[in-house]
């Protein structure tokens, strides 16, 4: 793979870090506030993106809250002492650009793409919505209104993504993660202005924040900016520490139907409660990132080749890992049934691959392509510095840090054969799982 | 080696930013013409290819044959069995997509510029010699068919089958290109091969590259791909008109938000007033919260998520289509605020500030499209499918500006057409008051 690192070589400020993760060059470096800032250059196109992310989810909601962190997302929207509502997407609009934002369980992000030479004008106006959100009862009833309608569209519309909101419900019995980040229906409907802004007032803090800019600019451009607008922010020190309520012993396996008639192609999926990346200690995320891959990821995945090739008790299955988490994420493996197996059957045929699997082991010659497309991937990820941004900012509110972003490629290639049967002997638990059926009715599937 | 190479620096201008972009016009010595935009600064390769025709050269009785013969493109080619082309594919990371839809057959590759070579190879081996294994028909038929089944209790595709089936009826577009239960079972492997000769051919195909590859290359990179290609695919089906009347059809479904599609005849896409259109449109359901149906129906009244209105040149008929999802119990306010803003814009037009925010909208952001080797291939190939000229890049926001507000007003009240807009509703939804179908 071709290393762009000598070709850009910018230091400056004593906390600033360089590396070229992806062969993209990035630098980083903190405002006195406390703001964390990563730039990614890219000069290729005359494009910017820039996104604040601030490290609350809805997982840092407070109980009975549910849905407030993404409420608050939409109101920021609305206007504020300067900015009247609708005026921060029509003036990114007016200049050529785009913005949105969204919600996840570890964070919150706001993001515009646009002119390079307008990011003066971005960073004023996100900023500004940082501390000065202004609110009236009126927008907060009609936009209630619309995350409600969101939800009836993502999940109420769609019973699968009901079918995975109850099982991910089921396992996780104490951690927030356990509630969806659209919130509960009956809740959503009882959000108020105090709870939007007693969740804005605690979190949104220049401290609580890390500044992303990617495409065509320089890291002097971006810190003289940041240094004008997000630097006389005051931060929150009443912030404290990101302490969730964890998950006690797991010790009974979990099985559910969930049944519905809009449902045409029933399935089943298992989810195993999964450790997830840990600053400076990623490794047995790493493996467990292949051994989603070995199992699930494409056509010459045991899998495919066991339940769709050759059994063909499978018109569909894989295997996914979800660990760019604060806390404890999640294994899934899934498998939709060919025509005449049952949820059963296909549940069964599932388990023998699997166990068929721990007694064989990994293939070395899949593990071989496996890590080649890996590092390939870093090499495709260089033409999109807008998903590059993302994985950033996805890691740096789950816990991880700078070097663990820029490390997670050489880790992931360090992966051993042994390594991921060691984890996949530690993430198989069906004390820690949830089973859960998809079907149309309460018969007998097919 | 190469007959013909043209080349221009293009400068794409907008009212923030500005870019420039080379587009070189590659005839190969063996006839084939694409468009590329060198750039060697990351080491790979996105290729498009586009072939004229697609899903609606389906034969009679035989919808579904072209769907399911691109998914089948993978499954074993030449000496390899569908495995072998997977490992194959796998060990030199080259991405490989095939897609099929109403009027195209779609092929995006990204490939390292390390294992070029063995990239080409498998790509051409995959449309030129694909197997039709009976055993690979039977796996991926069986894949469509979970897919159809999936389909049909979707809201947001009966929705879509339903508008279709009532504007183009027996026509290719009227029916969705996946096929039915039916029609998909009874596919042969002759129906297989016939749709392959019929949608793959030279006389129908579009190329464009972008990244680490050389005119020169991508010359040779043509002729070895495509010159075992037949000379000439199916006749293209028939132009349709679209004729529709105001009203709401309702789809009886249970689920708790109904969906709407709702639209009429709409233009094309070489029609002179096609930007004007274009920049209407853009105000009225556009994407941005700007727009007017977003403002009204979501802004201010909460009743939906999202709203938007589209126009859909295809390359048969014209459509003007509209999408909105509110609960049950507040569709027909959704709709009846959608038709008032429908008839509005048709008698009023739009105002010169909603006029001159579009504007620098659409001329601001055009420029920001190129940020990329798989953005730049794509839009590269569109434009050729559209018989667009490489100068277009510079000429399309001069379009955008020349439009006035009295073009908006004059073809707002031609494609605006408030008495054949016609809703199809999927949900139980309350308030309506229609013949149930």
């Amino acid at each position: 793979m071709r290393k762009l690192t000598a070709l850009f070589a910018f230091v400056f400020g004593a906390n600033a870090a360089l590396a070229a993760t992806d062969g993209a060059p990035v630098t980083t470096f903190s405002l006195d506030n406390g703001m964390d800032v990563v730039v990614i250059e890219d000069h290729r196109a005359p494009v910017v993106v820039h996104m604040v992310w601030y490290k609350a989810g809805s997982a840092d909601e407070p109980r009975g809250a549910s849905g407030v962190a993404h409420f608050l997302e939409h109101l920021l929207f609305k206007g504020t002492r300067t900015l009247e509502p609708g005026e921060f997407s029509a003036t990114v609009a007016a200049n050529g650009g785009t913005d949105n934002a969204f919600t996840s369980y570890d964070q919150t992000a706001y993001h515009q793409r646009i002119a390079a030479d307008r990011l003066d004008l971005m960073m004023k106006m996100e900023s500004d919505r940082m501390l000065n959100i202004q609110l009236g009862p009126e927008e907060i009833l009609t936009e209630r209104d619309v995350i409600i309608e969101e939800r009836n569209q993502r999940t109420e519309s769609d019973p699968g993504a009901l079918f995975r909101e109850q099982q991910r419900a089921a396992l996780y019995m104490n951690h927030p993660y356990g509630t969806p980040v659209i919130g509960w229906r009956h809740e959503m409907e009882q959000l108020d202005l105090d709870d939007a802004l007693g969740y804005y007032r605690k979190y949104y803090a220049p401290n609580n924040a890390i500044l992303i800019v990617a495409g065509d600019v320089t890291p002097s451009e971006v810190e003289a900016l940041a240094k004008q607008y997000y630097e006389p922010l005051a931060p929150n020190p009443d912030l404290g520490e990101r302490v969730r309520a964890s998950e006690p012993r797991h010790m009974a396996e979990r099985r559910m139907v969930f049944t519905d008639p809009r449902v045409a192609q029933p399935y089943v999926m298992r989810s195993y409660l999964a450790p997830e990346r840990d600053p400076g200690a990623q490794e047995k995320a790493a493996a467990l990132s292949i051994l989603a891959e070995v199992l699930g990821g494409g056509q010459t995945s045991v899998f495919t080749q066991k339940l769709q090739f050759e059994a063909q008790t499978a018109v569909y299955a894989s295997a996914f890992y979800d660990g760019t988490t604060l806390d404890d994420g999640t294994f899934s493996l899934v498998i939709v049934p060919a025509p005449g197996v049952t949820l059963e059957e296909a549940e069964a045929a599932m388990d023998a691959t699997v166990a068929e699997f721990m007694e064989t082991g990994v293939d070395p010659e899949q593990l071989e392509r496996i890590k080649f497309q890996m590092k390939a991937s870093q090499i495709y990820a260089q033409d999109d510095v807008g998903r590059l941004a993302r994985r950033y900012g996805d890691a740096l509110t789950s816990g991880l840090t700078i070097e663990d972003v820029q490390e997670w490629p050489e880790v992931l290639q360090a992966v051993t054969a042994e390594d991921v049967m060691n984890a996949a002997r530690e993430v198989f638990d069906r004390k820690k799982s949830v089973t859960g059926y998809l079907k149309a009715s309460q018969e007998v599937t097919q | 080696m190469m007959r013909f190479v043209l080349g221009f620096v293009l400068i794409v201008f907008g009212a923030t930013a500005r870019a420039e972009i080379e587009i070189q016009e590659v005839t190969s010595p063996g006839g084939f013409n694409a468009w590329l935009v060198e750039d060697h600064s990351i080491p790979f390769v996105a290729l498009e290819l586009r072939f004229k025709g697609g899903a609606s050269l389906d034969l009679p009785g035989k919808r579904g044959a072209t769907n399911l013969m691109v998914g089948l493109l993978e499954e074993g080619t030449g000496d390899m069995d569908a495995r072998d082309f997977a490992a194959a594919r796998e060990a030199i990371a080259a991405s490989l997509r095939f897609d099929s839809g109403d009027d195209t057959v779609s092929v995006s590759a990204k490939f390292l510029t390390e294992t070029r070579s063995e990239a080409m190879a498998l790509l051409r081996a995959a449309l030129i010699e694909p197997r039709f294994d009976e055993v690979a028909i039977e796996r991926v038929r069986q894949q469509v068919l979970s897919g159809i089944l999936s389909d049909s209790k979707d809201p947001d595709e009966i929705v879509g089958d339903t508008f279709y089936a009532k504007v183009f009826g027996d026509h290719p577009y009227g029916s969705s290109s996946s096929g039915t239960v039916d029609s998909v079972t009874a596919l042969t492997r002759d129906d297989l091969l016939a749709a392959h000769r019929g949608a793959l051919a030279k006389d129908r195909v579009y190329v464009s590259a972008a990244g680490d590859i050389t005119a020169e290359e991508l010359a040779a990179l043509m002729d070895a791909l495509l010159s075992d290609l037949p000379e000439e695919g199916l006749p293209l089906p028939a132009d349709v008109e679209v004729q529709t009347e105001a009203g709401v059809t309702v789809v009886p479904f249970d689920t708790p938000q109904s969906v709407a599609l709702f639209g009429h005849r709409g233009m094309k896409r070489d029609d002179p007033d096609f930007f004007v259109a274009y920049v209407m449109n853009q105000i009225l359901g556009g994407g941005g919260f700007e727009a007017r149906l977003m403002d009204e129906v979501r802004e201010k009244r909460g009743l939906t998520y999202g709203v938007y209105s589209y126009l859909v040149p295809k390359d048969h008929a014209e459509l003007y289509l509209g999408r909105v999802a509110s609960a049950n119990d507040r569709i027909a306010e959704a709709i009846e605020v959608i038709r008032a803003e429908w008839a509005k814009m048709a008698a009023e037009g739009v105002t010169q500030q909603e006029l001159d925010e579009a504007k620098t909208y659409m001329t601001g952001a055009y420029p920001l499209r190129f940020d990329g080797n798989g953005p730049i291939a794509r839009i590269l190939v569109g434009m050729q499918m559209d018989d667009l000229t490489p100068e277009y890049v510079t000429t399309r926001n001069a379009q955008i500006e020349a439009v006035t507000l009295e073009d908006v007003k004059r073809v707002a009240g031609e494609l605006l057409r408030p008495e054949a807009l016609h809703f199809v509703v999927v949900g139980r939804p309350e308030g309506l008051e229609v013949p149930v179908q």
